[in-house]
């Protein structure tokens, strides 16, 4: 089962991290886990919107050795970011802004993977297995 | 989706529901100062117990409808956030720093009546 969903409008991130937790809920995941990885959606389809204008997520059940999960991508073609080191050692800036948010995305889901230039987009995937 | 927002007494309530866009939440902040000026309102609520996900935008706009409002010599109080999504906040790294919580409308109510009592 796959999922996409065009990001690029605020309306969008709505729509995405609805998905998000109906396709968790429907993987069995708890409603707990359900809202942690909405969050996320929500997190990601915002930076997507914030410095790309539009991108896309992409939602899908995926199978381990012996347990189920969901898989996100968020992928644009965007600016990209210039120091992803830096990206995702800032949880939150001094003026309160959270930045890209992305440690805090890490620490909501149980795989993160990023892939991102200046100039040639950034994807962003995560993965959460149920227990 | 406009929020609904309720009057009582010298206390607005702002029920939310559960799927607001950042236009959604716009609206609202202006709304509720709005509301606040209006009736010289001297509390809010913010009843958030229907929100499923509280991103970074929905932490930073009610942060910012807290602070605009206490400018306007009113205090607010955000009750109803639900355990699982406490727990997403914290772990995404948001604080409500400087915003005052409670349980429920009750709760808040009684936060609010109490806070009257010393701001007299």
């Amino acid at each position: 089962m796959e999922i996409q969903v065009t990001i690029s409008s605020d309306q969008d991130i709505v729509l995405a991290r609805q998905k998000g937790r109906s396709l968790a809920l429907e993987l069995g995941f708890s409603s707990g886990d359900a809202t942690l990885i909405a969050t996320a959606i929500s997190e990601l389809a915002r930076n997507i919107v914030s410095y790309a204008h539009t991108g896309q997520i992409v939602l899908k059940d995926i199978l381990g050795s012996n347990r189920v999960g969901i898989a996100v991508t968020a992928s644009d073609d965007g600016p990209g970011i210039p120091d992803v080191g830096q990206a995702l050692r800032d949880g939150f800036s001094t003026s309160g802004s959270l930045g890209l948010g992305l440690p805090g995305v890490r620490r909501l889901m149980d795989e993160f993977e990023i892939v991102s230039k200046p100039g040639q987009g950034t994807k962003v995937g995560v993965k959460k297995w149920r227990p | 989706m406009e929020v609904p927002i309720l009057k009582q007494g010298a206390v607005l309530i702002a029920t939310f529901q559960a799927a607001l866009s950042d236009a959604d939440l716009n609206q609202l902040r202006s709304a509720l100062v709005q509301q606040v000026v209006r009736f010289r309102s001297r509390g809010v609520i913010v009843d958030v117990t229907a929100m499923d996900v509280m991103d970074s935008f929905a932490s930073r706009t009610l942060r910012e409808i807290a602070h605009i409002i206490r400018l306007r010599g009113a205090e607010t109080v955000i009750v109803g956030i639900q355990p699982e999504v406490a727990f997403a906040m914290v772990q995404l790294g948001l604080t409500l720093e400087g915003v005052a919580t409670a349980l429920d409308l009750e709760e808040g109510l009684a936060y609010l009546n109490q806070k009257f009592k010393t701001m007299k």
